[in-house]
């Protein structure tokens, strides 16, 4: 491995970066894209979704309280019925979006402190699961002061509570950013440098650098390292609109999330390299990149709560360097807890990056055959 | 520049023996045998499909042979292909720079890949900047060049490092006559330095210029020798003949035995005939049954005799086992 031509392979494809305007384009509009629709899709502030209405305690307070959250305007009334079980079933044939239920003990609720009132939601649509949790800050005393606190930091476990069906974990801003971090390194590091190898293979480049001293490993490593400097881009971009947009927390040290986001890089460029050893075509290493993105998104808790997954499922999962990295970031950022106590996740991340570097730097032929 | 060992300069650059290349049951170089000699120009001449890239790569490295020994500059190939690769110089058929770099970016690329100090490839690079003719276009990218432009890049990138020796795949296909005579200019510069140049091509006329060629046929090599030997080896056998009606003679003289191809140029007929002189009686013959100024008059053979004597053979081997 000699400096000089790895930096030489490093600085060309630099240049080649700077005037591949598409490519440029996608390394920010990617993250800055994707934060936007996710964060908002989550955050929106939903209008008009229809309420069914089961009140069974009607008393003055329990009107008093529905009205409060009618007068929020999120959601408007659609049905009145009597029972939590009509709710459902409207909930499920998409009659209403949400449902509110005050059982009958509602009076004595109140004033033993207790749950005093339920919002069901088809917690299939994120958005509509978000707009609840703010109905469930109406605060239940009308007199009381508004003492709101911003949603993301309050969790819905005031007096009214918010039960999402079909989604059962209830995600917010707070926790899709981290794992959008994830989400966007996965997807683009991959796809970037499978390309960038392949390319060269398309455009016959490839037949001119095997035919140089140039080694199998500094032609890899000088490769992907450009990259790695983008994806930490794309990390501090959304690190800092999550924060900007959405009051993302990072309870953990920063240097945490940045080793966090750098071992979740390598292992996605080696993957990258893994999928150009094999892909004949560019569109080829699109198809695999995105063979390999799906089950990442799917299985690595992203999407589905991991411990609601089944067992061959977690399995799998569990060679994702995104599970390990969204434990990780999670962690850090949410929990602020140190590098150093989730030292299993970090340790699978350098063995994933370790293996496939290696299998594919020695699957790499300098040879046409 | 190193001094040429002694082997190489008695003996050959390259040297194989028995090589042969498969792709699956296509045999797309067939036991060939190949003597260059050092500081010469090499040309390898054979119609497309014949098997000249692919000898190519096997001789630098780049592909595997199926069968056959090759020793370039005196080292086992492919075994040691790594330390060949800092002595050789190889230009693919296809471009294959960086359409997206600008020509001195290219080329301080291949410097360094080549490992030159960097005070020394900057030298290099502005040295050939200006021996390529490249002065005002040194930011222009690489892409945006014409033909013969993009052709002598990819040479000037190819000797950045000062090879031994210089693989030259088609260097001229996409180029114009202009620009093919100064491309073959600077490799007469080459080889007067003392770099042997193994160069193919499919055009008659640039593999008259070689010091010595080999031709290649469906991955067979089927004559080698300098032109003027190949030619001189046809000698008499050659024919011109003319006639009122060149279309109508050429149907009668193709059935004649003995005539290897018959090729209309002008008005006048080029007959190739085998080595026997009954077949230019049996021409005259049948012409003059039907045309009585019909003449026929041996001519100098040329390389695309040699090149069509050479293949002929071949051609009637897969015709029977057709
Ligand atoms: N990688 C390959 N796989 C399969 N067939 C190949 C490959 N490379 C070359 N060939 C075949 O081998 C034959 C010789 O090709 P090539 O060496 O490129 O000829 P030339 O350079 O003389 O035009 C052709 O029939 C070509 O199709
Ligand atoms: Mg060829």
């Amino acid at each position: 491995m000699k400096a000089r031509r790895l930096g030489a392979i490093m600085l060309k494809e630099l240049r080649q970066l700077r005037r591949d305007r598409v490519t440029l384009a996608m390394i920010v509009m990617v993250p800055v894209m994707q934060l936007v629709l996710f964060g908002y899709a989550i955050n929106f502030n939903l209008r008009g979704l229809d309420a069914g209405i089961a009140d069974q305690a009607n008393t003055s307070a329990s009107r008093a309280l529905v009205m409060d959250m009618l007068a929020t305007g999120v959601v408007k009334p659609a049905l009145a019925v009597q029972t939590p079980q009509q709710l459902m079933e409207a909930l499920r044939r998409g009659q209403i979006s949400v449902g509110i239920a005050i059982p009958p003990d509602f009076e004595q609720r109140r004033a033993g402190g207790r749950t005093v009132a339920q919002i069901l939601v088809d917690g299939s649509d994120s958005s509509v699961l978000g707009a609840a949790s703010q109905l469930a800050q109406t605060p239940v005393d009308s007199s009381a002061p508004d003492t709101r606190a911003p949603l993301r930091s309050t969790p819905a476990s005031g007096p009214i509570s918010v039960v999402g069906f079909y989604n059962p974990q209830r995600r917010t801003a707070v926790n899709i950013v981290p794992g959008l971090i994830g989400i966007i390194l996965t997807m683009t590091m991959v796809m970037f440098t499978s390309i960038a190898i392949v390319r060269e293979r398309e455009r016959g480049n490839m037949e001119l650098l095997i035919a140089t001293p140039l080694t199998s490993g500094e032609l890899m490593i000088g490769k992907v390292l450009p990259y790695a400097g983008i994806g930490l881009i794309q990390t501090t971009l959304v690190l800092l609109l999550g924060v900007w947009l959405f009051d993302v927390p990072i309870r953990g040290e920063v240097l945490g999330v940045y080793v966090a986001a750098v071992l979740l890089i390598l292992a996605n460029l080696a993957l990258g390299l893994m999928i150009s050893t094999r892909a004949q075509s560019q569109f080829q290493s699109m198809q695999l990149t995105m063979f390999l993105f799906l089950p990442s998104i799917l299985l690595s808790g992203f999407v589905f709560p991991f411990a609601g997954m089944p067992k061959i499922a977690q399995w799998l999962a569990e060679v994702l360097p995104l599970t390990h990295f969204l434990r990780l970031i999670r962690g850090v950022m949410l929990r602020g807890a140190g590098l150093s106590e989730m030292w299993i996740e970090v340790l699978a991340l350098i063995a994933f990056i370790v293996v496939v570097m290696g299998v594919a730097i020695s699957r790499f032929r300098k040879r046409l055959d | 520049m190193s001094v040429a060992a002694p082997e190489e300069r008695d003996g050959g650059a390259i040297r194989a023996r028995g090589l042969s290349k498969r792709f699956g049951s296509l045999t797309a170089v067939d036991h060939v045998d190949l003597d260059v000699p050092a500081k010469h120009v090499y040309g390898f001449l054979g119609p497309n499909g014949s098997g000249k890239s692919t000898t190519i790569r096997m001789l630098c490295g780049l592909l595997t042979p199926s069968e056959g020994e090759i020793e370039v500059l005196g080292l086992q190939v492919p075994a040691q292909a790594d330390e060949l690769r800092t002595r050789i110089g190889y230009m693919t058929q296809r471009f294959s720079l960086f359409e997206d770099l600008t020509v001195r970016e290219n080329l301080e690329f291949l410097a360094a890949i080549h490992d030159l100090p960097r005070e020394r490839a900057r030298a290099r690079v502005d040295e050939l900047i200006g021996e390529y003719d490249f002065a005002d276009r040194q930011k222009q990218l690489a892409g945006t060049m014409s033909g013969g432009q993009k052709q002598r890049l990819a040479l000037a990138g190819a000797v950045i490092h000062r090879p031994e020796l210089l693989f030259l795949d088609e260097p001229t296909s996409a180029v114009d006559p202009e620009s093919r005579r100064d491309f073959w200019e600077k490799l007469f510069e080459l080889t007067d330095a003392g770099t042997t140049i193994l160069v193919s091509t499919h055009l008659m006329d640039e593999a008259e210029r070689c010091h010595r060629i080999a031709i290649l046929d469906h991955g067979r090599l089927v004559a080698d020798g300098t032109p003027a030997e190949l030619e001189a080896a046809l000698a008499g056998r050659t024919l011109l003949v003319h006639a009122r009606d060149p279309r109508r003679a050429q149907q009668r003289i193709t059935g004649i035995e003995g005539v290897l191809s018959v090729a209309q140029i002008g008005n006048a007929l080029r007959v190739l005939v085998e080595k026997d002189r009954d077949a230019a009686d049996r021409i005259r013959e049948a012409l003059q049954a039907v045309d009585r100024e019909a003449g026929v008059e041996p001519v100098d053979p040329d390389l695309e005799d040699v090149f069509v004597s050479a293949t002929a053979h071949g051609a009637r081997e897969r015709k029977h086992a057709a």
